[in-house]
């Protein structure tokens, strides 16, 4: 952002924290941007013409005669298609030397779409992935994140849903990305021809964690564009937000706050909620989907983080190394897309929900085998067929290296019930039994 | 002459206003923000400082901007045309509002000031009346919506003139009336009330002696609610807490809804504007919007509107049962208002209660739930307001202070089990956690043997005690093994199985199963009881297990059929059978 010839320079701090600088000033908006020492920081706190500035990278190294420089307005992002095949950094800046993009500058983390406006969203976003649409249908203007404990492979699921969700665009909002994976999401774009469908804004683990609290808002300012302006589905990925919640804890922590459970800071809800609540099915067909990940520490989803994320998604995607087969799979069990109801077996084949839930529950019957043979109790016939069945389920739909059309997970699931089960075990309604049951 | 002030601190929504007069404690001003005004509540005054709640974002406010005070607390504006519009939590009309995005200040009308009413006069001139009695009525949609003297109005007053039939707006006069001074009162057919406070133009609280129907078996047949009554659901996030209470709103006998969607996803408000508008209302037949009201604070709308949301639904839910209807209100979630509460609580840097929450926090719960109830009007009939909220504990855990206050507060407690969801026993409601007390009430008990059966308290006390035994029993068999406890044991658990699956278990998106009238839920739990009370003869376990699976499957197809149609007689008949194979 360049500095504009009627701006005054202060150049008198009265106090600095971590987090923050104070100095007197007067006519200076909420929120609105300065850059102090070269750094850039915003307002977030005025009594009388004490103007407290919270210094996205840190203080630092700030001096008290340090030179403060108003900008007299909140973040921005100029959009345009121009937007398209770049990447960003949190603030907005063209990364690799490109240069700025021209466009309409639009106030970050604006306001919400009325209620009223919004459609139901009904559109399903395939991904290939039967962990996903089988068990987990996703549908557009939904907002879902992946559990996932650090070790696994999120970022690669997440890329690989991206571009096979055809979607029109696609927006990465990275936050405390490691440098390898922001390449890795690169390459993968690039290497499938992608480039000018994907926006990227990206914090990486090298730069200042409280920078990552303007990814999401950039990021969705720019889905709004496309989803408004140009009626076009958008995909938002946000990675991690873990990341970006630890973020705010440091910047409530370091100014004072009281934090509340595992100390997050009290609103955590509410700041959560604003970003994913940006999902929406606009009236004219737009979209904005968010698939967000969410790092869990040792699988604890009670910690205040997953815990508000659960009350805030619609639904859940757990990943899990499954010991059985060593695959990765989506875990049918606590998994959970709370929209699948809106398109399975209408916008999926009439089988769908009844397969989807036999399988589960066979699956269970599994589950439940095992843990008898680890209790040291003998096994059923019904058992060990039982044990069998879950493993091809596992290797055949759920690892999330395997890539088929939604018919072929329901016909392999039909395989898999008849070769291990009996037509009364698998209890499907009788009409579909007949019509789908393989000879 | 109006107070007003200028702006001198902004933290966030909290803002600091040097004022030039007098204000009161929650009175209403507006901040001048370059030609936008923004709405906000006094929340704390110290000399010439007032400190100000902002119900919006208050991004690119500056010191010096002007405020003008109100002269008022936050207040709802009541009259006809209430009825089935979607609000926000201020109260302002989303259907007036301009384009896709909410606009800061964009504050459209409650009412409707073009829209005519056929007007009749229910009093004469001469006639004394006071606070809430009827003058006249309109017809609403459905309702008789009564136009009252006004709930400010709490002298005696001798009526002067009142309007004759005909068709009016609601800001013409339709009464004149007089106090003992001879001072005049016009009186039109919309008044104000501040949502803060309790409605009690009434001339009597009785302890709740009926109970509402819901449709809901685990509830009504179990843990019934109280006309009148008060409830709250707590969950693990995912557990059905919105899946029950949008149930409630289609099904229960209520003359009218309101829900609150307070602090929650806009896309579950969003399922009820596309429904509700098509659903009918299984007794009455007309569409499920005719009845409902929704006052809508999601959680990406401002935060500090969200506490104000529940309040301006209770005042509505008032209003009408001022009219004598029965009203139904539910809120989702109650712990998004607490947490707005605490946020605010923070930033005036009060002393934090438990989890920060302020100190007050039960104090302010149970204000609330005191504002439902089952009253006697003025003129001897009766009105209701039941109140079901939803909680949503932190980490599933019920050790909190939000629920711990709402317990305090409400007289059913339905929990929601993560362990039955995690096994898709929809609703998932713990049988034995959960409980009403108002199936302690004498007059509650009278009433269900009077309108339901004889003996039906005792039944379903002995229902419960089935179910408790049946968990032992699992308990036991976890422990031992299949094998390693007698055949009772099985027995014991499998009849609490078809309690599980054919009572308590029931499919909120099946369009029969999703809504059991009172009638059947007596003879469905009267026919799984004399199965209960029936020995059976086995060989081992696995006969056992069987033969109730089949039983079960046999009921839940009863439960998917229409009642006493063709096929549910049917399927009972195939039921006999199987009964008969193995009677002892
Ligand atoms: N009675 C029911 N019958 C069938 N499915 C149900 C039932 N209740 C809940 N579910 C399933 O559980 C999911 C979550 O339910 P719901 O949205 O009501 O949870 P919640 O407790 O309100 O969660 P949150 O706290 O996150 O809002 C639903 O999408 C549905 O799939
Ligand atoms: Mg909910």
């Amino acid at each position: 952002m360049e500095t504009k010839a009627f701006q005054r320079i202060y150049t008198q701090l009265t106090g600095i924290t971590k987090a923050t600088v104070t100095l007197k000033a007067q006519g200076i908006a909420n929120e609105e941007l300065a850059l102090v020492h070269g750094r850039l920081a915003q307002v977030v706190k005025i009594i009388g013409d004490s103007v407290t500035l919270q210094i996205f990278s840190g203080t630092e190294g700030i001096p008290t005669n340090a030179e403060v420089i108003f900008y007299g307005e909140p973040p921005k992002l100029k959009v345009s298609d121009d937007l398209a095949g770049r990447f960003f950094d949190a603030y907005g800046n063209p990364l690799f030397g490109a240069t700025e993009i021209e466009g309409d500058p639009r106030e970050i983390g604006g306001p919400s779409v009325n209620p009223l406006r919004r459609k139901q969203p009904s559109e399903l976003i395939a991904t290939g992935i039967a962990g996903i649409d089988l068990n987990n249908t996703l549908v557009t203007g939904q907002k879902i994140p992946f559990f996932a404990d650090p070790d696994q492979p999120y970022n690669q699921v997440m890329a690989m849903v991206a571009l096979r969700a055809q979607a029109d665009k696609i927006i990465l909002g990275g936050m405390g990305l490691s440098n390898d994976d922001f390449l890795f999401f690169k390459n993968v774009f690039e290497n499938a021809g992608a480039l000018d469908r994907i926006v990227c804004f990206v914090n990486t683990t090298e730069q200042p964690p409280v920078e990552r609290l303007l990814v999401p808002d950039m990021a969705l300012t720019a889905a709004e564009y496309f989803a408004t302006t140009k009626n076009e589905k958008v995909l938002v990925l946000l990675t991690d937000m873990t990341l970006y919640a630890d973020a705010l804890s440091i910047v409530s922590n370091r100014m004072d706050q009281i934090p509340s459970k595992d100390s997050m800071p009290g609103s955590l809800y509410s700041d959560l909620a604003k970003i994913y609540e940006k999902a929406v099915q606009l009236p004219d067909g737009g979209s904005i989907t968010i698939i967000a990940v969410t790092t869990l520490s040792g699988g604890d989803i009670t910690h205040a983080i997953p815990d508000n994320t659960g009350y805030i998604t619609e639904g859940q995607l757990f990943l899990r190394t499954d010991s059985d087969t060593g695959k990765v799979i989506v875990d049918p069990f606590r998994s959970l897309s709370r929209l699948k109801q809106q398109v399975i077996g209408k916008k999926t084949r009439e089988d769908h929900p009844q397969v989807m839930n036999a399988a589960v529950r066979l699956y269970a019957d599994a589950a439940n085998a095992k843990t008898k043979l680890e209790n040291g109790f003998d096994l059923t016939e019904y058992d060990e067929r039982a044990l069998k069945f879950a493993h091809d389920y596992s290797e055949k739909l759920l690892a999330i290296d395997v890539n088929i059309d939604t018919n072929v997970m329901l016909d392999t699931a039909w395989e898999l019930f008849a070769k291990y089960f009996s037509k009364t075990e698998v209890a499907i309604k009788n009409e579909l039994v007949q019509k789908y049951w393989p000879n | 002459m109006k107070t007003t002030g200028t702006v001198t601190g902004i933290v966030s929504n909290l803002v600091i206003v040097e004022i030039n007069g007098p204000v009161a404690q929650n009175e209403i001003c507006y901040i001048n923000l370059s030609g936008v005004n923004l709405m906000a509540e006094v929340i704390k005054v110290i000399g010439k400082l007032a400190y100000v709640q902002v119900f919006e974002s208050t991004r690119g406010l500056k010191v010096g901007m002007p405020v003008e005070f109100q002269g008022h607390m936050l207040e709802v504006m009541l009259g006809p045309g209430l009825l089935s519009k979607n609000y926000d939590g201020l109260q302002h009309d989303l259907a007036k509002m301009k384009g896709i995005f909410l606009q800061r200040g964009d504050y459209t009308d409650a009412l409707d000031y073009d829209s005519e009413w056929e007007f009749t006069p229910l009093v004469e001139a001469g006639a004394q009346v006071t606070a809430a009695d009827w003058l006249g009525e309109v017809p609403e949609n459905w309702v008789n919506h009564k136009i009252m003297v006004p709930f400010v109005m709490t002298d005696k007053y001798t009526i002067k003139s009142v309007a004759s039939k005909g068709t009016y707006k609601i800001t013409d006069t339709i009464a004149v009336l007089t106090n003992s001074k001879g001072e005049e009162f016009n009186v039109t057919m919309v008044q104000k009330w501040p949502v803060k406070k309790a409605i009690t133009a009434y001339r009597e609280k009785p302890r709740p002696f009926k109970i509402m129907e819901t449709g809901v078996r685990v509830i009504d047949t179990l843990n019934p609610i109280a006309e009148g009554g008060t409830g709250f659901i707590p969950g693990p996030f995912g557990c059905g807490k919105t899946v029950l209470q949008h149930a409630l709103a289609k099904q229960a006998d209520a003359d009218m809804i309101i829900m609150a969607a307070c602090g929650e996803r806009a896309n579950e408000v969003v399922e009820i504007f596309a429904e509700f508008p098509y659903l009918e209302d299984p007794r009455t037949g007309r569409k499920l919007m005719e009845r409902t009201t929704i006052i809508c604070n999601t959680s990406n709308m401002p935060v500090a509107a969200r506490e104000a949301s529940v309040y301006t639904a209770m005042t509505i839910g008032e209003y009408y049962r001022s009219m004598g209807l029965k009203v139904l209100l539910l809120a989702d979630s109650t712990s998004r208002w607490a947490q707005a509460l605490r946020e605010m609580s923070n930033r005036l840097e009060e002393l934090p209660g438990p989890d920060a929450f302020p100190m007050d926090l039960s104090a302010i719960i149970a204000n609330f739930y005191a504002r439902a109830g089952f009253v006697y009007l003025n003129n001897g009939s009766t009105g209701s307001v039941t109140f079901i909220g939803t909680v949503s504990p932190a980490g599933g855990n019920l050790k909190e202070p939000v629920t711990e206050s709402t317990k305090k507060a409400a007289r059913c407690f339905y929990a929601l089990s993560q362990q039955r969801a995690d096994s898709k026993r929809y609703p998932a409601i713990d049988p034995m956690d959960s409980y009403s007390k108002y199936l302690e009430y004498p007059e509650i008990q009278e009433f269900l043997n009077k309108n339901i059966s004889a003996e039906w308290h005792d039944q379903v006390m002995k229902t419960k005690n089935i179910i408790q035994r049946g968990k032992e029993a699992s308990e036991q068999i976890n422990i031992l093994g299949d094998d390693g406890v007698p055949l009772e044991y099985h027995d014991r658990y499998w009849k609490s199985e078809i309690l599980d699956f054919v009572v308590l278990q029931q499919d909120a998106f099946d369009k029969i199963d999703c809504n059991t009238p009172l009638k059947r839920q007596r003879y469905m739990l009267g026919k799984v009881m004399d199965i209960c009370d029936t020995s059976f003869k086995f060989d081992s376990f696995e006969q056992c297990s069987t033969y109730y699976k089949r039983i079960i499957n046999v009921l839940k197809q009863m439960n998917y059929s229409d009642f006493q149609s063709e096929e549910f007689n049917n399927y009972e008949k195939e039921l006999n059978t199987i009964l008969n194979e193995r009677k002892a």
